[in-house]
């Protein structure tokens, strides 16, 4: 073959004669950015960064309410609350996972509807997908009990379908109940985050270019293999958005567990919950809170470096 | 790379070939077939029809009427990723999340063919991109780009290519550079190449034949040369290139028309009037290319060799652009005749204001059917170089 000529090179950048120099910025031009960020710093510093040393110090501390608590650096405490409420961890994190899957199961093709397919009924359905927080969130949740309520509609149907049968089998749901059962409190983790999970993704997708598509197509893949080499691939950034938005405050949450759930479905959050404000056990409460933040952080961190996603964006 | 021998193959004809989006006729009922081989161009303005036609040839689009062969296959009906066929994107559509070889092995990896380092390999150094196999598509220029969107196309050896304005988004040089590029990569892989431009020059450097579409028809199609200079429409006469068109009477038939134009007569061959009717009495427009006149000061009209076409007129401009001279003259035979003139010898007197006389051999004179748009084609001209 022959080669005409090396590929172009990018245009050289042209020398400068003169030193024209770009004027200094200004000492306030320069201040400018950090002005900006003052407010959002100061709002952390004083309502994240403060408590969270405030709870630090406070799971180290031990006493009583009556004697007063104070600094004894008694990290037994962490060893103490793991010990004893590490089913309720082991509970969070399979429920909040659970919670997760569904809601990807769930929100993906929804998502995926909104984007591609939705045309001039796209926003109707973007303000749909949000209309639920409309109502606040107790009220959603304590909803879900009417949903699922003994003799119900749905326990009716699930019931007549046998589906109940399977589910008890596998320890989801107690004698033709769901209230009160594991699955009662991952239907409502599901159904509270899943728009965080449905709009992080419809925002990765609706990026796409729709040519890219066209040329998988035309590069002999059918559509399945475009979803599967192309479109998912694309969306990564918004799965992985979208999954640390869910499992992350389900793995905290109380409520659904409070509302839907029982004494055998309690979460880590009822715990440090009912250790605050019934118990009254300022530092295992602390502890435990620790002990879920080092845990997510923990499982989060991996995640992000396993899904590597960071030269996607 | 070593010649690619076409091994199945055939033209592309298209059989009374469609599009219509609710009462908007994109394409209307079109024949036409690219023979294999060959560097074929759709030429037109945007919203012409030509992309929408490419995009069926693709399967991008759906046909509402008619049919697509290949060979003697019929492929109307087979989605796009069954045809043996693809595409160069006019936004080049390079998978972001994909390295160049990545983006180029796509085509070859769909077909389940494992090892494709070879031929990536081999298309890479075709398209002068050895060195960026490990890059993303955003580290690349825009040229760099275009090769790889090229490449991955032309590695599938698919029987036809189809290229929609691949070159629209490069600066002027560039796009030089990548039209002779690409006319030596198609007759290296002597695949056939259909090529949708709305630039004349683009079509008429790179194409053996242009198809030059508007409104959703094709107007006129042939050899670059051939559509140059005999235009049968006025439409083709001012999208490809400018031309002088002179409304006129027919006075005399013979071998030569004579045409009673602006207060004098001109003369044309008979074989190169395209109008339906070419008796006495009717009209027509006469047709010359600026760059086939000859212009000479009043005061020299006696040294003009008779039997020219003669028209006299006033310079109001002209505009110096190096190797030519282009010259706006106001006459009665219109009122804003272009004339290059090559910068030979220029005439000092040539200013605007002089009294000039246009004169040109008649035989570069065309006949158009006077019963059409005398502007038509000349102000949707995009090419603004």
């Amino acid at each position: 073959m022959s080669v005409t000529e090396a590929p172009p090179a990018p245009p050289a950048e042209p020398e400068e004669p003169r030193k024209l120099t770009l004027r200094k910025p200004s000492t306030r031009k320069r201040l400018v950015p950090y002005w900006l960020l003052l407010p959002g710093i100061l709002w952390l510093v004083v309502f994240f960064a403060l408590p969270l040393v405030y709870q630090a110090s406070t799971s180290v501390q031990t006493g009583s309410l009556e004697q007063g608590f104070e600094v004894t650096w008694h990290f037994q405490t962490y060893v103490d609350a793991l010990r004893e409420y590490y089913p309720q961890f082991i509970r969070s994190l399979l429920y909040a996972g659970t919670a997760t899957i569904l809601c990807l199961l769930l929100g993906y093709p929804l998502a995926y509807l909104i984007a591609f397919k939705a045309g001039r009924w796209r926003n109707l359905v973007l303000v749909l997908v949000i209309a639920p927080f409309f109502t606040s969130f107790l009220i959603r949740t304590l909803a879900w009990k009417t949903i699922l309520a003994d003799g119900g509609a749905v326990v009716d149907v699930l019931n007549t379908l046998h589906v109940l049968d399977v589910t008890s089998w596998l320890g989801w749901t107690e004698s033709n109940r769901v209230l009160a059962t594991p699955m009662a409190v991952v239907c409502g983790l599901t159904y509270n985050f899943l728009p965080f999970m449905i709009l992080p993704l419809y925002t990765s997708l609706e990026r796409i270019d729709g040519r890219l598509h066209e040329a998988a197509g035309d590069l002999y893949a059918t559509p399945a293999t475009t979803f599967r080499k192309v479109t998912f691939p694309l969306s990564m950034p918004g799965v992985v958005s979208g999954t640390l938005l869910t499992f992350i405050p389900a793995s905290g949450d109380y409520v659904n567990a409070e509302l839907l759930g029982s004494t055998d479905t309690k979460m880590v959050g009822s715990v440090i919950q009912s250790q605050f404000l019934r118990v009254l056990d300022y530092p295992t409460a602390a502890a435990l809170s620790f002990i879920l933040m080092a845990i997510v952080l923990l499982m989060v961190t991996f995640y992000i470096r396993r899904s590597g996603t960071e030269d996607l964006v | 790379m070593t010649q690619q021998q076409q091994t199945a193959g055939g033209d592309v004809r298209l059989a009374g070939i469609s599009k219509t989006y609710g009462s908007f006729t994109a394409v209307h009922p079109l024949d036409l077939t690219v023979p294999q081989g060959s560097f074929f161009a759709l030429l037109g303005a945007s919203g012409c029809g030509k992309t929408t036609t490419l995009r069926m040839i693709a399967g991008l689009e759906e046909a509402t009427t008619g049919t697509v062969f290949l060979g003697d296959k019929d492929i109307t009906d087979l989605p796009p990723y069954k045809r043996p066929v693809n595409t160069v994107f006019q936004s080049y559509a390079l998978f972001p999340h994909l390295d160049i070889t990545e983006n180029v092995a796509f085509g070859l990896r769909r077909r389940g063919i494992k090892s494709v380092k070879k031929q990536v390999d081999d298309m890479l150094e075709l398209v002068q991109l050895g060195d960026f196999a490990r890059r993303k598509p955003h580290q690349l220029s825009g040229g760099q780009q275009q090769r790889v969107a090229v490449a991955r196309a032309l590695i599938n050896h698919p029987q036809v290519l189809l290229l929609d304005e691949p070159l629209g988004a490069l600066d002027l040089k560039l796009r030089r550079q990548m039209q002779l590029e690409l006319k030596r990569i198609q007759t290296e892989v002597g695949i056939t190449f259909v090529h949708v431009t709305h630039d004349q020059e683009e079509a008429m450097t790179m194409a053996d034949t242009v198809a030059v579409m508007n409104g959703g028809r094709v107007e006129q199609l042939g050899a670059p040369a051939d559509l140059y200079e005999n235009p049968r429409t006025t439409f083709v006469a001012n999208f490809l290139g400018t031309s002088n068109l002179i409304g006129g009477e027919i006075v005399s038939t013979g071998e030569n028309l004579v045409v009673a134009a602006g207060g004098g007569k001109l003369a044309l061959p008979r074989e190169r009037c395209s109008a339906s009717s070419t008796a006495a009495g009717g009209r027509l427009l006469l047709g010359i290319r600026p760059e086939k006149i000859s212009l000479a000061h009043a005061d020299d009209a006696d040294d003009i060799p008779a039997g020219r076409n003669r028209v006299t007129g006033r310079i109001t401009d002209s505009s110096f652009i190096g190797v030519s001279t282009q010259y706006v003259v106001e006459s009665p035979a219109g009122t804003a005749l272009q004339v290059y003139e090559q910068n030979i010898e220029r005439d000092t007197r040539l200013v605007p204001g002089a009294e000039v006389v246009l004169h040109w051999n008649p035989a570069h004179t065309f006949g158009l059917d006077a019963a059409q748009d005398i502007d038509a084609g000349a102000t949707s001209v995009e090419d603004a170089e």
